[in-house]
């Protein structure tokens, strides 16, 4: 990631909001100067009335909520299919040798494409967008997998080993620990999958939903509508990757070691380290 | 403090150790190396690593291996740990044959090879855990070997949080810390700097006196295998070869300031004598 804490002065949190108002407001001067229809364009006071609305008294919510379960049901699926493939081919040459074949085929296909099929096949309730988001969902979770599990310190196999430890051992005293760090990275992009390949499967078909809803206030040329749509989609991305970082910072709790060395008071007490630990080797 | 440990530690070799069944009546050597012959690949076309090794490492000695790259030093520690087989030959601890990893070594790498989520003080518990030995009863002895390489204060650090020097030393406090009769390692210093190095050299004499493992310690640095020797393997590259076993008649514990000693002096330059004008490396 980039390093904006050394940039983020008060000074420039005002500049940054004001950039906002200016474009908004030269945003909305535009479409009146110019007159713009409001179905090419809408001005962003339309676009935040459509919003506002929607959710005051229309249906907003409840597409809502039905579209984050969606993406929720479908990215923990998928994760745990990925999850449990990926430890399967990094531990078992076996299952490596008949599953690779099909992953070297689906890397490089667009998942999404799969989506009108299985509209077609599951129908248009919220199963074919589970379904959707879960397909591509698993596909980075266990690429990560294989990647992270192989990641260990050869030495730090050999230290176990050398010690009469058992692979078992290995796996959950350093393979998987070693892994989380990259298994994580995989879910931060899953769940990004997993919102797209649900909104792609509503708006293919589906009965509820955003994607469901912005597909037809488009087709009544409701374009603010679907401008507030997109603005909601984008707040739903950002809250569901902000609680899989938090999430990160809990499980990978040693990548904050090096900061906390300057600033002992954060750091967990021994106890909780110790926890910590225990929960990440079982 | 330091005396409870070097109680617990003097006798380490019967101690923990059954599988050290010796031979009625005799003192098998704490490490035998005999006719060893390690080839990588097939037999024919295949790379011979080490050829025809024989070493007898008594109880409580210190022995260095000192060699260019290649020579196969780290292929030898190795097999004696029971991580890899040899080609032909045999490898005994104690009087049993090496067949396969056991309980009773301590293993320091070049790299510390902490895990970072672990803290120190249960990096120094990872034997302990591999063995399920009981943490509750291991923790005195873990933290008393902390104190030993000066770490008392950083127990429940990260790694993260320690200099190269330092995640050194709990390597080897960790490899201490099951009381293993043998104490193998590879390069321990190799990735410090001179100044740490010469420290941390003064350091592990310390320990050894006070503990009186067996040590077996490979090394690039011809003053560092002489240091701390007291005999040092000299070994030469393709294939692995002993070119000569030389005793190290240096008064213990040895000082820094030995180092610039004419009797020192000219034990680095009979071992430089077998690396011609290149040096170990």
């Amino acid at each position: 990631m980039l390093d904006l804490a050394s940039v983020d002065t008060p000074r420039n949190r005002l500049l940054s909001v004001l950039l906002l108002a200016g474009l908004l407001v030269s945003w909305e001067v535009v479409i009146r100067v110019f007159g713009i229809a409001p179905f090419i364009l809408p001005a962003p006071s339309a676009v935040a009335q459509a919003l506002w609305r929607g959710f005051a008294n229309g249906p907003f919510l409840q597409h809502t909520l039905i579209t984050v379960a969606e993406v929720l049901l479908g990215f923990i699926f998928g994760s745990a299919v990925g999850l449990v493939l990926g430890v399967g081919i990094a531990l078992n040459r076996h299952i490596a040798y008949f599953v690779y074949p099909y992953i070297v085929m689906f890397l490089s296909m667009p998942k999404v494409a799969l989506a009108p099929l299985i509209v077609l096949w599951f129908g248009l309730g919220i199963t074919s967008k589970i379904v959707t988001a879960a397909l591509v969902t698993f596909f980075p979770v266990m690429v990560n997998t294989i990647a992270g599990l192989n990641a260990a310190d050869r030495d730090g196999i050999d230290l176990i080993r050398s010690l009469g430890g058992t692979e078992r051992q290995i796996f959950t005293m350093l393979r998987l620990p070693a892994a989380l760090p990259m298994i994580v990275a995989g879910l931060e992009i899953a769940m990004t999958l997993s919102l797209i390949g649900t909104v792609v499967a509503e708006l293919i078909g589906a009965e509820q939903g955003l994607g469901m809803l912005m597909q037809s206030m488009n087709f009544s040329m409701d374009t603010a509508g679907v401008f507030s749509i997109l603005i909601v989609l984008a707040i739903v991305g950002l809250v569901l990757n902000q609680a899989l970082k938090s999430a990160r910072r809990r499980m990978i709790f040693w990548e904050n070691a090096g900061r906390a060395a300057s600033t002992p008071s954060k750091r967990a007490s021994p106890a909780t380290e110790v926890e910590n630990t225990l929960a990440v080797s079982r | 403090m330091d005396d409870r440990i070097s109680q617990d530690q003097r006798t380490p070799y019967r101690a923990s150790s059954p599988n050290f069944s010796a031979a009625p009546g005799a003192h098998p050597s704490a490490i035998h190396v005999s006719a060893l012959c390690k080839t990588y690949g097939t037999d024919d076309t295949g790379v011979m690593a080490l050829d025809d090794i024989n070493l007898d490492i008594r109880a409580g000695e210190f022995v260095t291996v000192v060699g260019p790259s290649g020579c196969g030093k780290s292929t030898l520690m190795r097999m004696i740990a029971g991580l890899i087989a040899p080609s032909r030959g045999e490898i005994r601890l104690g009087g049993d044959i090496v067949r396969g990893t056991r309980r009773d070594i301590g293993i320091v790498f070049q790299s510390p090879v902490l895990f970072p989520w672990r803290t120190v003080l249960e990096n120094v518990l990872i034997p302990i855990d591999v063995q399920r030995r009981g943490r509750q009863q291991n923790l005195p002895k873990a933290r008393d070997l902390l104190a030993m390489v000066g770490l008392a204060d950083f127990a429940h650090r990260y790694p993260a949080e320690l200099s190269g020097g330092m995640q050194q030393r709990v390597g080897i406090a960790r490899a201490l810390v099951n009381n293993p009769a043998i104490l193998l390692m590879d390069e321990p210093f190799g990735a410090l700097d001179a100044m740490t190095r010469e420290n941390l050299n003064v350091e592990l004499q310390r320990l050894w006196q006070s503990n009186g493992n067996t040590v077996l310690l490979i090394t690039h640095s011809i003053s560092e295998a002489v240091f701390l020797a007291d005999r040092v393997v000299v070994m030469t590259a393709r294939p692995g070869r002993i070119a000569e076993v030389l005793e190290i008649d240096l008064p213990r514990p040895r000082t820094l300031e030995m180092m610039g000693s004419t009797a020192f002096g000219h034990y680095v330059n009979r071992i430089r004598t077998h690396f011609g004008a290149k040096g170990a490396d």
